[in-house]
């Protein structure tokens, strides 16, 4: 039961680190650059939800609803002043104006909201769940947010085959020029990606700050760069490489901290790392980019 | 229908194109020739807004687009068959074909895959499959099929034939003569001269980032300097 009850937790984590993850990854694929910035963005949505249910006296459903459009309109206004005028400009360029907005996000959030922490539970807390005669106690969190990352995948999913737009964004993250030459607004398109991107990181932030209920100014930064690992363990640039690259992290980085100990499940996440770096840099579901020269 | 006057294109320091000027008249296949990094495809680029010029004009049917964006460019009827096809790899043939009608109104899809399909059987074939596992040959096919699919005014073809097998090569070329039959303008850049000026109905020769020389298909077919150049004797 044990057992069950860690990779249910595990599954849990690991959902909210890939919905975290599909937005890198997505933002990733059409941009090719690496937003360090996404993380932040997972904060400024936990505070909106915190700030409309605590101060404005909003229902939850409400705060998560105005954070999502917070969080997509900030995603789009990031991308057009800081990383837009950057498109040519070399990607390194690119990493430390992201690295630049993330600092500019804690420290404004530091500013607005001060520095103590403050307590998500008073926001969403929902009831545990007993099942087996009470010997399995799972929260109604963990399963909450299971599946509203299942529902996330399969839309994006069907957003990226089916729909038109969603086409035209895989079509951009393929070849930018060939894009351009089917009549498809390349700038737009990334917008487009970035606000979809924050919105889930909206919702990554709310989840995750109903499941781990401290909420600071810094309280983005760990969960982004581990969903960043979680995007490269699956693949960068692949959608399902994210979902299964952060769900596998979530069980490995529960289990890390139930059977070595708290202080080592952080570097065996980044172990992992390593060790996929090593044997398949492609990650699980990326296919090898051959560079042409 | 289309007029490009005087137009200077620049690589960062590389003034890659010269005063380049020329017309495309309606219903001609005007075939542009010349070595390799004489600025033909940069023409092309120039024109279909992915690059951009710092002089001159480009008017292609009355309009001004030197400064309009790719996507109006293309949903004005001026489409561009990109060197190399640049096909999305990852995605169907089916889903290509797709991209090709971004600009185009949803009812005409259906019709112009069937007219796609009927110029390109082998991609009818292969609709489902994904376009990177495609040959060469199939390639080039499904990026004119992908042009054809944004009702082109006038096609612009980037070295169809390259590295092509002999046989695939007659083959593009047949279909680029029953486009033009059908009533598409074509400009056609090729380093097969040879073949490119049997077809065409104008040529230019481009050298070192300028129009040379230009004159009638086989005017320059029997060129003494073209054939020196570029025909091998």
């Amino acid at each position: 039961m044990e057992i069950l009850a860690n990779l249910i937790n595990g599954m849990s984590l690991g959902s909210v680190y890939a919905i975290i993850a599909l937005g890198y990854t997505m933002v990733y694929g059409i941009a090719k650059m690496l937003n360090f910035a996404h993380g932040d963005v997972i904060m400024v949505g936990a505070y909106i939800c915190f700030c409309s249910v605590s101060y404005l006296g909003l229902p939850v459903i409400a705060g998560v609803l105005l954070s999502i459009v917070g969080c997509t309109v900030l995603g789009i206004v990031v991308e057009r002043l800081a990383y837009k005028p950057l498109r040519d400009a070399p990607s390194l360029n690119v990493l430390i104006t992201a690295i630049g907005v993330s600092y500019f996000l804690q420290n404004a959030a530091l500013l607005i909201m001060g520095s103590d922490p403050k307590s998500f539970s008073s926001i969403v807390s929902l009831p545990a769940l007993n099942l087996f005669d009470g010997r399995l106690t799972i929260s109604a969190t963990a399963v909450l947010t299971i599946l509203a990352c299942a529902v996330i995948m399969v839309a994006l999913v069907m957003f990226t085959t089916k729909t038109k737009m969603g086409k035209a964004m895989r079509a951009c993250s393929e070849d930018r020029d060939a894009a351009q030459l089917m009549g498809i607004n390349v700038n737009s398109t990334i917008s487009m990606v970035f606000a979809i991107g924050s919105g889930l990181a909206a919702i990554a932030g709310v989840l995750m700050c109903a499941a781990y209920p401290t909420l600071m100014p810094t309280t983005g930064s760990m969960p982004g760069i581990k969903a960043f690992t979680a995007a490269v363990l699956g693949g960068i640039g692949s959608i399902p490489g994210a979902a299964l690259g952060g769900v596998l992290l979530g069980i490995i980085e529960i289990f890390a901290r139930a059977y070595i100990g708290t202080q080592l499940a952080d570097a065996v996440v980044f172990a992992v790392l390593i060790v996929m770096l090593l044997i398949r840099p492609a990650g699980l579901l990326g296919k090898p980019v051959n560079e042409k020269v | 229908m289309l007029s490009v006057y005087n137009i200077n294109v620049w690589y960062g320091a590389i003034h890659a194109i010269k005063n380049v000027s020329f017309d495309v008249n309606d219903g001609e296949i005007v075939a542009l020739i010349g070595a390799n990094g004489a600025g033909k495809s940069t023409t092309l680029k120039t024109l279909s807004g992915l690059l951009r010029s710092r002089s001159g004009s480009i008017k292609f049917m009355d309009s001004d687009i030197m400064h309009a964006p790719a996507e109006r460019i293309v949903a004005q009827g001026l489409v561009h068959v990109p060197e190399g096809r640049h096909v999305f790899a990852q995605m169907t043939v089916e889903e290509n074909l797709d991209m090709g009608a971004y600009t185009q109104p949803k009812e005409t899809i259906p019709g112009n895959l069937e007219k796609v399909y009927a110029y390109f059987p082998r991609l009818k074939e292969r609709r489902r499959q994904v376009a990177g596992t495609l040959s060469g040959g199939e390639q080039q096919m499904l990026a004119m099929g992908r042009a054809l699919m944004a009702n082109p005014k006038l096609l612009m073809l980037d070295e169809p034939s390259m590295g092509l097998a002999p046989i695939m090569v007659e083959q593009i070329f047949e279909i680029i003569g029953a486009l033009h039959e059908a009533g598409t303008t074509i400009l056609l850049v090729e380093q097969n001269a040879q073949a490119a000026l049997s077809i065409a109905t104008r040529g230019y020769v481009m050298e070192t980032g300028t129009v040379t020389l230009t004159g009638t298909g086989s005017e320059l077919l029997h060129n003494d300097d073209v054939r020196r150049a570029y025909l091998g004797g």
